[in-house]
Order: structure tokens, then C-alpha cells, then sequence
């Protein structure tokens, strides 16, 4: 199979590949870049343990093919932590217990991050209707809803603060 | 015990010892994508194995081809049976005493089943690989049916037709397996005989999968420079991996390190050895490469390790008044395949026989026989201790189905039979001794809490609002009070392929009072390296922050038999506290050394020795651990490590009292919880706010079983759920918000009073989802109908009850 030349994007870092025209992104990321925050629950769309933001929208990239996302810029879970420590996002997850064996987490997190750009003021119904392509099989999701609103209020008390 | 000074309350706060809820230090890992998975191992040459697999349930292999699948670019090697034959791995023994094929020999039983393994320099190539070998099938008689196979001429398992024993007695046809009994039958029949009432069901609890959402893989690596081989795996209990390994491939076991590193969920689906492990291990002998094996999820809901499967045929007695008086209990348990159910050896049935639950039933018996069919083996405790959600299910059904046949309160009918406070330790008709419980206080306190009689005067309203037409929407209230049977277990009577379920703890304190601890059991989201550090402090004094816990590499920990049916608070927290007491006897004499009294003189204050009397003379643990290592103490060893191994003098019995109120529409079968209240008692609680955690999971769970998860098969063997598009796994969309409580009876014999919670929730959530959807419709005739209730069931309910008429 003659290769593509690829360039990506991933958390403000330029990769450049040369890669299959069927390689999936996941694998791109996770085999080739070493990014591993993205994890791979069923390879069919279902779990979004894989999910990652692509050009500003939620994707699972275990459906994507690195080849689509030639020039895009990604971010993955690895790309949160700031100097200044855990993003809002993580440190509520962890505050209010949002995970348990951990599996799902760079997923929902990345997903939840989506989420809030889009909207940063979500009722509870809505948390539990934006995050329902991702899976969890550890929490119940009772505490990632709770994680995600407080990382809400906390986001929108700073911006408030900011203006 | 004495009230704490306001001082020593403060320095108890700073511990974040037991009953705190610390936040989980494993977090800070796993929210940056910094958790190191089996797939997240990369090693140099590393190569990628991939199964070609058994489109058919039941086959004959003619003949393998591996030509067209060499010249694939990148592939190495092609195992079958015929390659593993010479090294006797192309069968391997299963937990259950029989054994299991590794690569088909001669024949396929499932679909799904291993049939050749690719080995390849990615997983791209492997694949490709894998469509090119050409397997030459004759497709035999399929049978998907327990009680089927057990008429049947068709024989499932050659290697054994002759064989009129097994590894748990005699079998009586070629398709059966074992037959095992508890109790007194003829005080059973007779008991049912003359009883006032008596109710008769067939409760089936059909056969589901743990689905964690990493699958199972390994990555085996054999240095032949060293000649060590080090595997990493999804291994729920790595010691007894490397013993297996060590005793299956003939290198010595010091040669064989075991890693389990982080694990992204188990619930059962990772205690199995699995052919691709083993497959994984030779090919990197044969090639002297890294070999890795991932499943896929389709691989993973397809062939390793499904749960249930019981077919439980019930007889209750009791008075006229409700007394129970007698249980009787068939179960037609559908292994599959190859029996390789995860239990203690010496339980073909786990301990289904907690089947009397929370009850006094003085007369009880049990039989259940197990049988070959073609299905995926397995048979894994799914967030359960050994069949004991398969035991809660049948009993509270049961009580459900005699509550109708007396007329009768389900709340008042469960009330009248608790065991009572003043029966502990009971002895259970079918020889369990149930350590402590107090039932009738956490009833009372769940139906207050939900208003047991306000929800069904809402109910009876209901019915009247139904039948004039003016809603189609029933209610349904789900009670269950149900009693695990956890913490194997007393290695008298509990092993696994022979090693006795003890656990363990080593301590190592540092010089300067922070410490390491290592576990044999491994935490697979459960909170360990937070909660196991919380014992310790309690026990030594030493800041949880301080302390280290780690688990999972047999070349570092202490022999431990894993996590699984809740072991690791009642077996391996045991051993935690009793070698966290060994650290304090050793450091009480340093301190009374340094403080130049006798031993006896110095008492133990929180975090520190201090004078007896004199509180203000101490030695904290910090100095004392300093002095273990730079003074020299007249008749003591230099240095503060302990290492404790705990076979239980039993099992721990944690209960709790759950109820689920749901609305089901008549006319579309659809199902909404407004409201699921969830007591458990799981003795003494280290970390509420991880309890809790592990209930909202584990009702989840159980959500998912009673609603709608099942592993379907068509008369063919055709695995119709194998993707998870079609296997139910409830998304934050589908699940409530549940409602926890608790009370607190300690276990008497556990050394902080500990039970274990992870896997109450699913032992006690499916039978409450599934009373709910039974009592809806109690009132027009429902008695029985099986789960997983998903809304074609529920609608055929309705149908059936003539309600859309
Ligand atoms: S791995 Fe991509 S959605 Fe499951
Ligand atoms: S924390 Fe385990 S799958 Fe979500």
C-alpha cells in the first residue's frame, strides 16, 4: 500500500508521517507519537475511551483515519496540565471521585472539555445527554455529572472574575 | 475506648486514616492519560499476535492452512495446535478442574474459539494475516441448550466421552459435567410436604459478560540471555499466573516475573487464563521477541469469560402466616464449552449455596448440575463472590413469587424471616456460619427513608387510575434484602488450583517515617494504593501521604491470591492491619527504650508512644523510625519491616436493604427509575466516599444485567450481542442519580471489622430492578418472567397479561 504524507497537530506540537491510508488515528497517536492518554475500549464508535478534539469538535479517534486528519490540530488528554497544575476539568474529576480504574477518563474528560465550550452553563440533563458517547463501566457516572458541573461553576466563576 | 483530646483529634484528622473520605491518590495519574495500561507497553522488536477465530459453535477442522497468510509483509509466524503439541500446551487446565484447548484441536466448540495464532510486526499485518489462513471446516450438530445437551446423542466433548468422572465426581452423560448437593434433602422434602403453602418457579438468570472497558491482553517477553520471562497482563491474580506459567512451561518460577500494571476494570473478566495469553508467551519463546495480544471487544464479548447461566429451579415452603419453612433449589447450570468457571476448587458452584440470603429457613437443599453446550466457557463471579448474585437473585425471587402465593406484604413476608440480631453467628441450613448482621434495623431504616407505605399507596392509585384509563403507566416497587458471602477464604476449605486464598502485606518504614507497603491482591479501579494506606495509618501512625502502597509485580510483592469476589478488604486489609500491629509492637519497645521505661510502660497515642501517665513524654513514629535504623538497641534487630499473611478463620457477610421504584409504559415497554435508595452494611467503613463510588458503579452494573445486557445466542451458536451495539451498557443518559445509606455492624472476626462493598451492589441491584419491573405488574397476574427486562420483554409482559387490549 504506497503511504501518505501526514501532518498533524497534537497539543500544539507538529508531527510529520508517512502512513497507510488505512491507519486509524488512535493508532497513529498511541503507536507511533506514544500519546497513550487515548485509550481504545471496542474500535466501533461505542465507548469513547478514545476520544480526542479534532480541529474543535469531539471525535473518537479510533473512527478517524490519520490520514482525515491531515493538518488538523488535535488535542488529547495530555495536552491539559498546565505549569500551573491540573486543569479545573481534572482536578474536579478528582475531587468528586468522577473515576475509578481510570480507563475511561481521558475520554470523558477531553469529551467534558468539548461540552463546556459549547456550552458552558449546562443543566444536569444535559451533561448526562453530551457525555452519553462516552462510556464508563467503573462510576455510574453519578460522580463525572457532579465533576463536570462543579468544573462548570468553577469556569464560569473565574471568567466572571476575569471580566 | 477513651474520648479523643482535641489535641489528638488533630493529629488523627492529619493521618487520613480509616473512615476518611482521602481523596484517591491514583487520580493526579489517571486524569492526565499518565495511567500505564498493557497496551500502553511498548517494547524494542516488540511483535503483535492476533487469533483467527471459529466463525462456527460446533466444527470439525479438517484441515489448516497457513500458506498465503506467511507471505502477508511482516508476518512471522503462524501457531496452531499441531506447533503448541510438542511443548503440551495446545490444551491447558482450566480453574475448574477440566481442561481447556488453547488452539483447536481437531475440532471447534464455540464461536469465537481459537483456532491459529498470527504473529506479526504490527497489528495491521496481523489482521491482514489472519483473513488468509484457510481453515477447513464440518459443521456438527449445535446445541445451545442445557437441558437439550443433557438428552442429546451428540457428543460436544470427545476427548472425555468416556470418561464417567470428572474433577467434582460422577457424571452422568456425555454432555454433563458434575453434580454437587448442600443440604438435607429428605428434611427438605419433607418439610415442603407438609407445608400450608407452597410456591414453585423456575428463576433464570441468563448468561451476561463483565465487559470492563479495557479488554483482556498481555505482553510476553522471554530474554534469552537471562532466560527470564516477564509477562504483563490484565491479571486480576499475577501470582497465581506465574505459578500456572511456571508449572505449564516448565521454566522455574523465580525465572517468571508477572506484571499487572494498571487495569482498566475487571469484575471478573480478568481472573481467567486465557489462550492468548499462553499463545502470547510461546511465540515469544519461539521467536525471542516481545509478543503483545489485545483482544477486541467482538474477541472479548465473543470468548473469554461470561457469567450466570443458571437455570434455578425453586420450591419455597412456609405457614399460612409466612414462616418459611423449607427451600429446595435445582439449578441446570450452563458452563459451556469447557468448564472453567473461576471458583474455589473445591465449589463447582461458588457459593451459590448462600441461596437462603438474609432468611432463617430451617430446612434447606441444594443441587446443581453443570453441563458442556456450545458456548464460550467461562463462568466468572461478575462483580460477584462465586454465583452468589445468581444465589441473591434466586432467593429474592423466590421470597417475591411466595409473597403472591400467601397474599401477602414482600416487605412484612422478608421481615417475619430475617435472621435476627440475637442469632449472630448463625448457622445457615446449608452450613454457612454468617459472622454478624443486623437486618431488622437497616429494613426498617430503607423503607422509612423511602416511605414504603406512602409509595404503595401511590401504587394502589395507580392501579385505580390504570384501569380507568387514565394513565398507562404502572409503578413498580423493587425491594431486596440481600447477604454476600465474601473474603475467601479460609484456606482450609478455599483454594484455587490448589494455592490457599490467604493474602498478604509487607511493610517496609523508611528512616525517616514514611513507608512502603505491597500487596498480593491488585486494585483494578478500586482505590487500593488510597485505601490500604489508610489502614496503615490508622495502625502505625503514619501519615497516609506518607505511605506507598504497590501491587501487582510478583518479583517485588508478597504472595497473595488477588482481587476478586471482594476479597481484598476482608483478606488482604486483614493482613495490612496485622502487619501495620507488628510495626507497633516493634516500634512500642524502641520508644520505651528511648523514653528509658519498661515496654509495658508506654502507650499508644494516635501517633506516637507516649508514658503512661505522662502523655507528655512521647516518641512519635517519626523518631522512632529514625532510631530503628541509626541506634543500637540492646536485644532488637536494626531496622522497622513486617510482613503478615492472613488466612481468614471465615468469610465476612455484608448486607444491605436496596429499593428501586420505577415506572414502566404498558405500551412501549420503556422503563424510567425515578428513584433507587441503596443501604449496604459493609461492617467497619474505611473510605465512605470510595464506598460509594463502588456502589453507583455497582448498581450500575446491575441496571445493565436486569434491564437489558445479555450474551444471546441463536440456535446456531451465533453469538447475537457480540458488539456493543447490541450488548447493553447503560450510558450516563439511562442511569439515575442513586441514594446511599448505610449502617454499621463490624465483622467480629475481621481485625478492623471490615467486610468488603465492591460487589454488594450487583448482588443486591438485580434483584431490586428486576422486583420493580415484576411488582408493576403484580397486580394483573405477573409472576415470573426473565430477565434482562429490556422493552420488548416488558411490552410482551404486558401483551401477555392482555393489558393492550
Ligand atoms: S475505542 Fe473509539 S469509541 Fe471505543
Ligand atoms: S473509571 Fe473505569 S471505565 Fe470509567
Amino acid at each position: 500500500m504506497s503511504k501518505m504524507h501526514i501532518k498533524l497537530t497534537v497539543n500544539g506540537q507538529e508531527h510529520e508521517m508517512l502512513a497507510e491510508p488505512r491507519e486509524l488515528l488512535i493508532h497513529t497517536l498511541r503507536e507511533r507519537l506514544n500519546i497513550t492518554g487515548p485509550h481504545i475500549g471496542c474500535e466501533t464508535s461505542h465507548c469513547g475511551a478514545c476520544t480526542v478534539d479534532l480541529n474543535g469538535k469531539s471525535v473518537k479517534a479510533c473512527t478517524v483515519f490519520a490520514a482525515q486528519a491531515n493538518g488538523a490540530e488535535i488535542k488529547t488528554i495530555e495536552g491539559f496540565a498546565g505549569p500551573d497544575g491540573l486543569h479545573v476539568l481534572q482536578d474536579k474529576f478528582r475531587e468528586h471521585h468522577g473515576l475509578q480504574c481510570g480507563f475511561c477518563t481521558p475520554g470523558m474528560i477531553t469529551r467534558a472539555y468539548r461540552l463546556l465550550q459549547e456550552n458552558p452553563n449546562p443543566t444536569e440533563e444535559e451533561v448526562r445527554f453530551g457525555m452519553a458517547g462516552n462510556l464508563c463501566r467503573c462510576t455510574g457516572y453519578q460522580n463525572i455529572v457532579k465533576s463536570i458541573m462543579a468544573a462548570a461553576a468553577e469556569m464560569n466563576t473565574a471568567k466572571e472574575a476575569a471580566e | 475506648m477513651k474520648d479523643l483530646t482535641e489535641d489528638q483529634i488533630e493529629r488523627a484528622a492529619k493521618l487520613k486514616g480509616m473512615g476518611t473520605s482521602r481523596k484517591r491518590v491514583e487520580d493526579v495519574r489517571f486524569t492526565q492519560g499518565k495511567g500505564n495500561y498493557v497496551d500502553d507497553i511498548k517494547l524494542d522488536g516488540m511483535l503483535f499476535g492476533d487469533f483467527v477465530r471459529s466463525p462456527y459453535a460446533h466444527a470439525r477442522v479438517k484441515s489448516i492452512n497457513i500458506e498465503e497468510a506467511m507471505k502477508v509483509p511482516g508476518v512471522v509466524a503462524v501457531l496452531t495446535a499441531k506447533d503448541l503439541e510438542p511443548l503440551s500446551l495446545h490444551w491447558m487446565p482450566t480453574l475448574a478442574g477440566d481442561k481447556q484447548m488453547v488452539l483447536a484441536d481437531g475440532k471447534v466448540l464455540f464461536q469465537g474459539q481459537e483456532v491459529a495464532f498470527v504473529v506479526a510486526s504490527d497489528r495491521y499485518a496481523a489482521a491482514d494475516a489472519v483473513e488468509l489462513v484457510e481453515v477447513d471446516y464440518e459443521e456438527l450438530p449445535v446445541i445451545v441448550n442445557p437441558f437439550e445437551a443433557l438428552k442429546s446423542d451428540v457428543v460436544l466433548r470427545e476427548d472425555i466421552k468416556d470418561e464417567t468422572s470428572g474433577a467434582h465426581g460422577p457424571r452422568n452423560h456425555h454432555n454433563h459435567i458434575f453434580t454437587w448437593t448442600e443440604g438435607n434433602e429428605a428434611a427438605t422434602e419433607q418439610a415442603i410436604d407438609s407445608a400450608e403453602v407452597v410456591a414453585e418457579e423456575m428463576v433464570y438468570y441468563h448468561r451476561t459478560h463483565p465487559c470492563p472497558l479495557e479488554t483482556c491482553g498481555t505482553v510476553a517477553s522471554m530474554d534469552k540471555v537471562t532466560g527470564k520471562l516477564t509477562v504483563w497482563g490484565t491479571f486480576q491474580a499475577p501470582h497465581v499466573v506465574r505459578t500456572v506459567a511456571s508449572l505449564l512451561s516448565g521454566i522455574e518460577e523465580h525465572n517468571i516475573r508477572v506484571i499487572s500494571p494498571d487495569i482498566g476494570g475487571g469484575f471478573g473478566n480478568k481472573v481467567g487464563v486465557y489462550p492468548g495469553y499462553i499463545c502470547a508467551i510461546v511465540a515469544s519463546i519461539v521467536t525471542g521477541k516481545p509478543v503483545k495480544w489485545i483482544e477486541d471487544r467482538m474477541d472479548n464479548l465473543m470468548a473469554t469469560a461470561f457469567a450466570r447461566d443458571y437455570w434455578m429451579k425453586g420450591r419455597i415452603s412456609a405457614t399460612k402466616d409466612g414462616k418459611i419453612t423449607g427451600l429446595h433449589c435445582h439449578v441446570t447450570a450452563d458452563h459451556g464449552a469447557f468448564d472453567a468457571c473461576a471458583d474455589p476448587t473445591k465449589f463447582p458452584a461458588g457459593f451459590f449455596h448462600i441461596c437462603t440470603g438474609s432468611y432463617d429457613i430451617p430446612a434447606a437443599f441444594v443441587k446443581v448440575d453443570g453441563v458442556y453446550t456450545n458456548k464460550a466457557p467461562g463462568g466468572v463471579a461478575y462483580r460477584c463472590s462465586f454465583r452468589v448474585t445468581e444465589a441473591a437473585y434466586f432467593i429474592e425471587r423466590m421470597i417475591e413469587v411466595l409473597a403472591i402465593e400467601l397474599n401477602m406484604d414482600a416487605a412484612e413476608l422478608r421481615r417475619i424471616n430475617f435472621i435476627r440480631a440475637d442469632q449472630f453467628p448463625y448457622q445457615s441450613a446449608l452450613g454457612w456460619e454468617y459472622d454478624s448482621g443486623d437486618y431488622h434495623t437497616a429494613w426498617d431504616k430503607a423503607l422509612k427513608a423511602v416511605d414504603y407505605e406512602g409509595l404503595r399507596k401511590e401504587q394502589a392509585q395507580r392501579i385505580e387510575d390504570f384501569k380507568a384509563g387514565k394513565t398507562r403507566k404502572l409503578l413498580g416497587i423493587g425491594l431486596t434484602h440481600f447477604t454476600e458471602i465474601v473474603g475467601a477464604g479460609p484456606v482450609k476449605n478455599c483454594d484455587i488450583l490448589g494455592m490457599g486464598m490467604f493474602d498478604s502485606c509487607e511493610i517496609r518504614i523508611h528512616p525517616t517515617g514514611s513507608a512502603i507497603a505491597r500487596l498480593g491482591t491488585i486494585s483494578q479501579g478500586q482505590a487500593h494504593a488510597t485505601t490500604f494506606a489508610q489502614i496503615l495509618a490508622t495502625e502505625t501512625g503514619i501519615p497516609a501521604d506518607s505511605i506507598t502502597i504497590e501491587e501487582g509485580d510478583t518479583d517485588t510483592a508478597p504472595y497473595g491470591l488477588g482481587t476478586y469476589g471482594s476479597r481484598s478488604t476482608p483478606v488482604a486489609g486483614a493482613a495490612t492491619a496485622l502487619a501495620g500491629r507488628k510495626i507497633r509492637a516493634k516500634a512500642q519497645m524502641i520508644a520505651a527504650y528511648l523514653l528509658e521505661v519498661h515496654d509495658d510502660d508506654v502507650e499508644w497515642d494516635v501517633d506516637r508512644f507516649s508514658v503512661k501517665g505522662a502523655p507528655e513524654r512521647f516518641k512519635t513514629m517519626k523518631e522512632i523510625a529514625y532510631a530503628a535504623y541509626n541506634q543500637a538497641i540492646p536485644g532488637l534487630e536494626p531496622g522497622l519491616e513486617a510482613v503478615s499473611y492472613y488466612d481468614p478463620p471465615n468469610m465476612t457477610y455484608p448486607f444491605g436493604a436496596y429499593i428501586c421504584v420505577m415506572e414502566v409504559d404498558v405500551d412501549t415497554g420503556q422503563w424510567d427509575i425515578r428513584q433507587f435508595y441503596a443501604l449496604d452494611d459493609c461492617g467497619t467503613r474505611i473510605n465512605p466516599m470510595v464506598i460509594d463510588g463502588q456502589v453507583h458503579g455497582g448498581v450500575t452494573e446491575a441496571l445493565a444485567i436486569a434491564m437489558g445486557q445479555e450474551i444471546a445466542y441463536d440456535d446456531m451458536g451465533n453469538v447475537k450481542t457480540g458488539t456493543l451495539m447490541d450488548f447493553f451498557l447503560p450510558t450516563a443518559w439511562e442511569v439515575p442519580n442513586y441514594t446511599t445509606d448505610h449502617t454499621v455492624t463490624p465483622s467480629p472476626h475481621h481485625p478492623i471489622g471490615a467486610k468488603g462493598v465492591g460487589e454488594s451492589p450487583n448482588v443486591g441491584g438485580v434483584p431490586a430492578f428486576s422486583n420493580a419491573v415484576h411488582d408493576a405488574f403484580r397486580a394483573f397476574g405477573l409472576r415470573q418472567s426473565h430477565m434482562p427486562h429490556d422493552h420488548w420483554r416488558i411490552w410482551k409482559i404486558a401483551s401477555d397479561l392482555g393489558l393492550h387490549a
